[in-house]
């Protein structure tokens, strides 16, 4: 739940960066980190294992400016996305306002995005809450890799594995260069917004 | 959502309890991480938002771990440093008081503030 702060006039809003391991989670955020340093007021804070995976989670807050007079801040967090770390995935997601799903589009990670969905919305369910009524954006990730000769899924085959039932709106990205962080970044942001608008 | 004087009320008993009993940082925050009200002793500046998310995820883990045990909570959380020390402790189910100081202050006083803070503060919620 977004925190709403009569008395500062502040606005905290957190969104979650989910998917399977090595999808390119940290890879979003390092790419907005860049991007945005001069609206980033601190450094960007990661939990990692000695490998570089991350452990429990990335931390990014970000100021977007006023709406209704209120200051507002988004906190952006990924989850571990590692099989095992579940435990954790699960309390990053405590108080989650909007999600993206960075889904990986290699061919041989098609089981792993839909299991790792699958989770996310077994995970939202202990906190009572429906992925299918929150604020939701979909990426589907690596698209370039296609140019290394690596087999990849379209994106119809991506929609209908990920996003049949869900409808969300969803992105090609290549995290790595950039490729459509930014938009996936500014689509969530305005649904969470519009979301949390009635309570300003 | 808590109203303007709530929020009045949840400062002033910070600042009179543990501020002016020379505490160095405090933090009453949620537990997804965000900031609800932050006073300090104007000595230092800690980046609390990136502190508080930190603190949070801290916090949670080692709930988890208690229910893992067995254990509904623990009902201490503290950790000592060499010049600060950083007290834990939860308010309700939704929120949690962080509470830094320095070695001049003994933690015994700091729980007994800390108590006396988190009583005010549920007082001031449940009379929304
Ligand atoms: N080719 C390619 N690799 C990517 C892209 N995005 C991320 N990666 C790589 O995928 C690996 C895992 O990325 P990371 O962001 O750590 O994944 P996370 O586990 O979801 O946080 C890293 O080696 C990244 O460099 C992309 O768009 N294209
Ligand atoms: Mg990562």
């Amino acid at each position: 739940m977004a925190l709403i702060n009569v008395k500062t006039k502040e606005v905290q809003i957190k969104i979650v960066y989910y998917g399977p391991g090595r999808g390119g989670k940290t890879t979003n955020l390092e790419y907005i980190n860049k991007k945005y340093r001069e609206q980033i007021k601190t450094e960007m804070v990661s939990l990692k294992t000695q490998d570089d995976r991350t452990l429990f989670f990335d931390f990014l807050p970000f100021d977007v400016g006023q709406i209704k007079g209120f200051d507002v801040t988004i906190q952006l967090y990924t989850v571990p996305g590692q099989v095992k770390y579940n435990a954790t995935r699960k309390l990053v997601l405590r108080g989650v306002d909007g999600i993206v799903f960075v889904a990986d589009v290699q061919k041989e990670q098609r089981k792993n995005n839909i299991e790792s969905l699958n989770q996310l919305y077994e995970n939202l369910e202990t906190y009572n809450l429906d992925l299918f009524k929150m604020p939701f954006v979909m990426q589907y990730n690596k698209i370039d890799l296609k140019n290394s000769g690596i087999p990849i899924l379209p994106s119809n085959i991506m929609q209908k594995d990920l996003n049949t039932a869900l409808r969300a709106p969803a992105f090609e990205a290549t995290a790595l260069r950039g490729g459509n962080v930014i938009p996936t970044l500014k689509k969530i942001i305005s649904m969470t917004l519009t979301s949390i608008q009635g309570q300003l | 959502m808590f109203n303007q004087s709530q929020l009045d009320d949840i400062d002033n008993a910070i600042v009179t309890n543990l501020i002016e009993a020379g505490l160095n940082n405090v933090i009453f925050m949620d537990m997804a991480g965000n900031t609800i009200a932050k006073h300090d002793n104007g000595k230092n500046n800690l980046d609390s938002t990136a502190f508080a998310a930190l603190a949070a995820g801290n916090f949670a883990a080692v709930d988890a771990m208690a229910k893992l045990v067995g254990e509904s909570e623990f009902s201490l959380l503290f950790h000592k440093g060499k010049k600060l020390s950083i007290h834990f402790s939860k308010a309700d189910d939704e929120t949690l008081l962080i509470s830094m100081f320095n070695k001049e202050i003994s933690l015994g006083l700091v729980r007994l503030k800390v108590a006396d803070t988190i009583k005010e503060i549920n007082t001031i919620l449940a009379n929304g």
